[in-house]
């Protein structure tokens, strides 16, 4: 017999994340930005500026590594065609965008003090705006398509190469300008302050996976919902 | 021989596509007039100093070329969707890639002589001297645009049978052109300078790499996008 339940979200009960999950999550992030903030010294040329380091930082780790879920999971898409592949990387999408936005945010209010302007044209910073721009167009393409099939399709293609574009985006950008302190890693790090950095993205990797997981799990029962809605207007239920 | 056939298929849905163009020529007379009126409002927001504008001449010409062709693609579509052509179309036996590079052939001929057209108005309302380098000029904007049609071309064979299809394309595309803007731009003022730092050279190569790279992703991806 086929196997036909590959493309029915229904055929399977959508997962239940913990809420345990969350509470560890927001726990960590609580107990890592206490611990870095008690514990860092005040930077020699920034100040407490510096603090900003421990949101910024991380939160731009897992805008990638969320474009990395999206650029995995359309490939899959495209390859088993399997739906729930398709809600996954639409799930890393919002959580990844809301990351992006986050990085932005914090850079800029870092930037005004620290070189004086809001924005600069620099390869990171332009890049990982193009990056945003890139994320809305894939929402703003799944927000306007009303087909199932087809808008699983069409993002997997749209996700898959725009995620091809960004280390080219990123290359050309710095090719045509650059001007950014070097990238910060617990390698470029005083000492001081690697553990509270290292902390931190810890905390911030449970809080996306925390997020991905309930996007999915709210996906797939709105996925269930559309399914049930479709039959009994087919009279089927 | 089935190469042949494909490339029969290939020019057949060009020659249509063109043909319908030039029957109706409303829309690319359309199109057209709207880049250079796009030309000559930025000329009148960033001027009126002659050697502003001048600096500014190369960004304007890309821009208008690009706003513009945003609205070509999506009527290359437009055209089988008003009709219901498109599933015959894909009905007829054979891969479905040629129907791909049809329109891209179809849509390379639109905007490229729109380009041409863009680029004199520009040269003339800009007051550009055109340099010696001419021919590595024309293939910067050939490769600029071979880069803008493949994206465009495949992004607008799904934006056109969305929703809210005009604001869709532009948002799904511009981004994605950011780095052939860049190339763009920068090689051709670098080619109208002289090309003293020997800039340009660099740019043409990322031009190449990014153009083929996205025509064997567009022409991979395009099977899945339109059956749907």
């Amino acid at each position: 017999m086929p196997d036909i339940s590959s493309d029915r979200s229904a055929a399977t009960p959508p997962p239940r994340t913990s809420v345990w999950l969350g509470f560890v999550a927001f726990a960590a992030v609580i107990f890592a930005q206490t611990f870095s903030i008690l514990t860092s010294p005040a930077d020699r040329d920034m100040g407490h500026l510096q603090k900003i380091m421990y949101v910024h930082v991380p939160a731009a780790w897992m805008t990638f590594l969320a474009f990395l879920v999206v650029f995995v999971y359309s490939m899959r898409y495209l390859w088993k065609q399997n739906e729930n592949d398709d809600l996954l990387a639409a799930s890393a999408a919002e959580v990844g965008a809301v990351f992006n936005g986050l990085t932005l945010m914090l850079g800029m209010i870092w930037g005004r003090p620290a070189w004086g302007v809001w924005w600069v044209w620099d390869a990171r910073l332009t890049s990982t705006l193009v990056l945003f721009l890139i994320f809305v167009g894939y929402l703003a393409l799944r927000a306007f398509v009303d087909d199932s099939v087809q808008r699983a399709k069409w993002s997997a293609a749209v996700g898959a190469i725009g995620a091809i574009n960004v280390p080219i985006v990123y290359m050309s950008v710095k090719w045509w300008r650059t001007l950014h302190q070097p990238q910060s890693s617990p390698g470029t790090l005083d000492p001081a302050y690697t553990l509270g950095l290292r902390l931190n993205a810890i905390a911030l990797l449970l809080v996306l996976i925390y997020f991905i997981r309930k996007r999915y799990e709210i996906a797939r029962l709105e996925r269930a919902i559309e399914d049930f809605a479709q039959a009994a207007a087919m009279g089927g239920k | 021989m089935s190469l042949r056939d494909d490339w029969r298929r290939t020019r057949a849905i060009a020659m249509k596509d063109l043909t319908t163009e030039i029957r109706a020529k409303a829309g690319f007379n359309g199109v057209a007039s709207l880049a250079v009126t796009i030309l000559i409002l930025l000329g009148l927001a960033l001027g009126p100093d002659a050697a502003a504008l001048r600096n500014a001449a190369v960004g304007a010409v890309w821009l208008a070329t690009l706003f513009s062709g945003v609205l070509a693609f999506n009527r290359s579509f437009q055209v089988e969707l008003e009709s219901g052509a498109l599933e015959p179309l894909l009905l007829y036996p054979g891969p479905r890639w040629p129907i791909f590079a049809g329109k891209l052939l179809g849509n390379l001929i639109f905007v490229g002589l729109m380009v041409l057209i863009v680029m004199l108005v520009g040269i003339v309302l800009f007051g550009i001297t055109v340099p010696d380098t001419w021919p590595e000029l024309l293939a910067v904007v050939a490769l600029g645009v071979v880069g803008l049609v493949v994206l465009g071309t495949f992004y607008a064979s799904m934006s056109s049978r969305s929703r809210a299809r005009e604001v869709l394309l532009p948002l799904l595309l511009f981004p994605m052109l950011v780095p052939v803007l860049l190339a763009a731009t920068t090689a051709s003022k670098a080619l109208l300078g002289a090309d003293l730092m020997h800039e340009a050279g660099a740019w043409i190569r990322l031009l190449i790499g990014f153009d083929t790279l996205f025509l064997v992703a567009t022409f991979l991806a395009f099977e899945h996008v339109i059956e749907a």
